[in-house]
C-alpha cells in the first residue's frame, strides 16, 4: 500500500496556512504567533473517530481471539464448564480420523475448485476484454449474478438440482450423453465433485470481475509495442499481460484458496445439516462447528480453528513472499 | 471474396461471442430452473425441467402455472415476518457498519497522530483472521454478555468491520485533499461538521458500494443468525427458508418459491447499483 500524496500534502500544509493569513495578522491588536492562526487537527479527533472500531475490535475480535488461545488448551462442556487439558486437544487431533477426513475433503475441494475456476475466470475475462466486444457490461452482469445468491440459497437450489433421476443436472447430462446414469448419486457418494460444480457456478463470475479489472489496467502501448516486435498471442500473454496482472491474479488465487479452506455453509445446507454418508461431505469448519456447537466442546473446536488459521496464515505469507520475489526481479 | 477491415474484425469476434453466450446460458440455467419451479405445483416440478408441456401456446401448459406456493409462504408459513426481519437486520447492519467504518477510515487516512501506523497494522491483521476461529469463543462471549438470542448479538460484532475501515481508508487517501480540510478548519468548522459535510460527500461512491456489500452480506448470512438466534419469530429469511426445507423437504415448488423471494430483492438491488458495487469491490485489490 502506498499513500504518498496526502501525507506529503499534510506535512507541507502548515507552511501554507501560516503564509496565507499573515496579511491579516497585522490588524490583530495582539500579534498572535502565526501558527496560532492555523487551527491544527485536534489531538483527540482521530481517537474519537476510531473509538467505535477500536471498541468493537477489542471486545469482539481481540478478546475472543485471546480466549480461543486459552480455550484451545481446555476441554469444555457447553459454554458453562471447562477443564484444562494442556496439549491434549492437539495430540488428539493428529490421531483423530474424523479430523483427517475433514482435511482430505477440504483439500480436494480447495484444489479442485481453484484449478477449475481460475483458468475459466481468466479465460472469460480475456474474452470480454477483447477490443470491440459489445455488451461487455451485460455479460459481466450475468456472470456476476450467481455470487449475489447466498450460500444457503445456493445449497437449497443445488440440493434439488443434484437429485438423482429427477434433478436437472442428471437429466441434462443424460440427455446429452445417454450413457450417463440418470441415477448418478451426487450427494450420496460424489459430494465433493458436486460442491466443486456448485462453487464453479457461484464464483467463476466473481473472480472474473477481478481479472477483468486487472486486464483493463494493462497499458495498451505495451501490448502494441510487443506486437510490433513480432510477439505472438502467447508471448504477449506470457511476457506482457501476465506480469502486469500478477498481483491481482495471486490475490484472487489466495482469496479463493482461503475461502475454499473455510467451506462450510454450502455442504451444511446441501447435506441438510449432516456430513453426508461416510462423512464424505465433512469439511474442517463443519467439523469445528459440530464439535463446538453439537458436541459442546468449544475447546477442541478452538484448537481446530487455530490449526486452520495457521494454515491460512502461511498461505497468505506465501503469497506476499511470491509477489515480493517477483517485484525484486 | 474480400472483407472490409470492420467485417474481418466482426468475423474474428464471432467465435468469442459464441463462447460468451454459451457461458452466459450455463450461468442462467439454474436461475431459469428456480423461476419455473417456484411457479409450478410439486407434481409439475418432477414432470418437467422448465416449462410444463401441454397444448397451450408453443406447446406449454401455461394454465398449470400457479402462485399457490407464494400464497402458502406468506399466508400460512409467516415468511413475510422473516422478510421484514431480513430487511431490518440488513439495513441496520449496512448503515451502522458504513458509518463507523467511514469514521475509522477517515481517522487513518486524514490525520497524523502517534499510533496511527500501529492501528493500521491492527486493521490489516484483522483482515486475515478467519471467522471460523472466532466462532467458538465469540459464542461464549455472547453467552457471557447475555446477547444470545438478540439482534444486538448479531449486529454489535459487525459494527465496524476491519474490511470496511480498510476500504474507506484507501478511498479517502485518494479522494480527500488535505488542503480542503485545512481551509475548513481555518474557517472555523468543527471536526464533526467537517466529517459530515466535507468528507462523507467526497466518498459517496464508496459509501454506496459498501452499503450494498454489507446489506448483501447480512442478507445472505446464515451461520451467524443460526448460532445466535433461537426464537423462530426473529429468524431472517436465510434461516427461515432453510427450516422450511426441514419441514417440507419434499415440496420442491414451495422451497423454490421461498428461495426466489429470498434472492429476488438482492438481485434487483444489484441491477440498480451494479456499477458502483463492482467498482467498490475491485478498488481494494486493483489499486492496492
Amino acid at each position: 500500500m502506498s499513500s504518498p500524496s496526502p501525507v506529503a500534502a499534510e506535512r507541507v500544509s502548515p507552511v501554507r496556512a501560516v503564509a496565507s493569513p499573515s496579511g491579516r495578522a497585522s490588524s490583530d491588536p495582539a500579534p498572535v504567533p502565526a501558527r496560532g492562526r492555523y487551527r491544527a487537527e485536534p489531538a483527540w479527533a482521530p481517537w474519537v473517530f476510531l473509538a467505535p472500531f477500536l471498541l468493537t475490535f477489542g471486545v469482539f475480535v481481540a478478546w475472543p481471539l485471546a480466549q480461543s488461545v486459552l480455550l484451545a488448551f481446555q476441554q469444555t462442556f457447553g459454554p458453562r464448564s471447562s477443564a484444562w487439558v494442556g496439549l491434549e486437544n492437539f495430540t488428539y487431533m493428529f490421531g483423530d480420523p474424523l479430523f483427517w477426513t475433514s482435511v482430505r475433503n477440504t483439500a480436494i475441494f480447495a484444489f479442485g475448485s481453484v484449478l477449475l475456476q481460475l483458468p475459466l475466470s481468466l479465460g472469460l475475462a480475456m474474452l470480454l476484454n477483447r477490443p470491440g466486444i459489445k455488451g461487455r457490461a451485460f455479460f459481466r452482469l450475468i456472470f456476476f449474478a450467481p455470487s449475489l445468491v447466498g450460500l444457503v440459497f445456493v445449497g437449497l437450489l443445488f440440493g434439488l438440482m443434484f437429485a438423482p433421476r429427477t434433478g436437472l443436472v442428471n437429466t441434462t447430462i443424460h440427455s446429452i450423453f445417454p450413457a450417463f446414469d440418470p441415477e448418478f448419486p451426487w450427494l450420496q457418494v460424489h459430494i465433493m465433485p458436486a460442491l466443486i460444480l456448485a462453487a464453479l457456478w457461484l464464483y467463476t463470475g466473481f473472480n472474473m470481475v477481478y481479472f477483468l479489472a486487472a486486464l483493463q489496467n494493462v497499458p495498451e502501448e505495451l501490448l502494441e509495442a510487443a506486437s510490433l516486435d513480432g510477439a505472438g498471442p502467447w508471448h504477449r500473454f506470457r511476457h506482457v499481460v501476465l506480469p502486469e496482472i500478477l498481483p491481482v491474479a495471486t490475490f484472487v488465487v489466495l482469496m479463493s484458496l482461503l475461502g475454499s479452506l473455510q467451506l462450510f455453509e454450502l455442504p451444511y445446507v446441501l447435506l441438510n445439516g449432516g456430513s453426508g454418508p461416510e462423512n464424505r461431505g465433512l469439511t474442517v469448519v463443519m467439523y469445528l462447528y459440530n464439535t463446538g456447537f453439537v458436541s459442546g466442546d468449544l475447546g477442541y473446536a478452538s484448537a481446530i480453528g487455530w490449526v486452520l488459521a495457521l494454515l491460512m496464515g502461511s498461505f497468505a505469507l506465501g503469497q506476499k513472499w511470491f509477489i515480493k520475489r517477483q517485484e525484486d526481479r | 471474396m474480400s472483407f472490409t477491415p470492420s467485417q474481418r474484425r466482426a468475423l474474428l469476434l464471432a467465435p468469442v461471442y459464441v463462447v460468451l453466450a454459451g457461458a452466459a446460458v450455463f450461468t442462467l440455467i439454474p436461475f431459469a430452473w428456480l423461476l419455473c419451479a417456484a411457479f409450478k405445483t410439486n407434481a409439475d416440478v418432477f414432470a418437467s425441467n422448465f416449462l410444463p408441456a401441454g397444448d397451450g401456446f408453443l406447446g406449454v401448459a401455461w394454465d398449470r402455472f400457479t402462485v399457490a406456493n407464494f400464497g402458502r409462504l406468506f399466508a400460512d408459513l409467516g415468511i413475510g415476518r422473516a422478510m421484514t426481519n431480513s430487511i431490518f437486520l440488513s439495513a441496520t447492519a449496512a448503515l451502522l457498519a458504513t458509518f463507523f467504518s467511514a469514521m475509522a477510515g477517515y481517522a487513518l487516512a486524514c490525520f497524523r497522530f502517534a499510533g496511527r501506523d500501529w492501528v493500521l497494522s491492527l486493521v490489516l491483521a484483522a483482515l486475515v483472521i478467519p471467522g471460523s476461529l472466532l466462532m467458538a469463543p465469540g459464542y461464549k462471549l455472547l453467552f457471557d454478555l447475555g446477547l444470545l438470542n438478540s439482534y444486538a448479538g448479531l449486529l454489535l460484532p459487525g459494527l465496524a468491520p476491519a474490511f470496511g475501515v480498510f476500504l474507506f481508508r484507501q478511498s479517502m487517501v485518494n479522494s480527500v485533499p488535505a488542503s480542503l480540510l485545512e481551509s475548513a478548519r481555518i474557517d472555523g468548522a468543527g471536526e464533526i461538521r467537517i466529517f459530515f459535510t466535507i468528507v462523507l460527500p467526497l466518498v459517496r461512491p464508496m459509501i454506496g458500494a459498501y452499503l450494498m456489500i454489507i446489506f448483501l452480506g447480512t442478507w445472505n448470512n446464515f451461520i451467524g443468525p443460526q448460532i445466535v438466534l433461537q426464537d423462530p419469530g426473529s429468524f431472517p429469511l436465510s434461516v427461515a427458508i432453510n427450516q422450511l426445507r426441514g419441514l417440507y423437504g419434499a415440496d420442491y415448488g414451495l422451497i423454490m418459491s421461498g428461495t426466489l423471494v429470498s434472492i429476488a430483492p438482492v438481485l434487483a438491488l444489484f441491477l440498480l447499483l451494479q456499477k458502483e458495487f463492482i467498482a467498490g469491490l475491485t478498488s481494494g485489490a486493483v489499486k492496492g
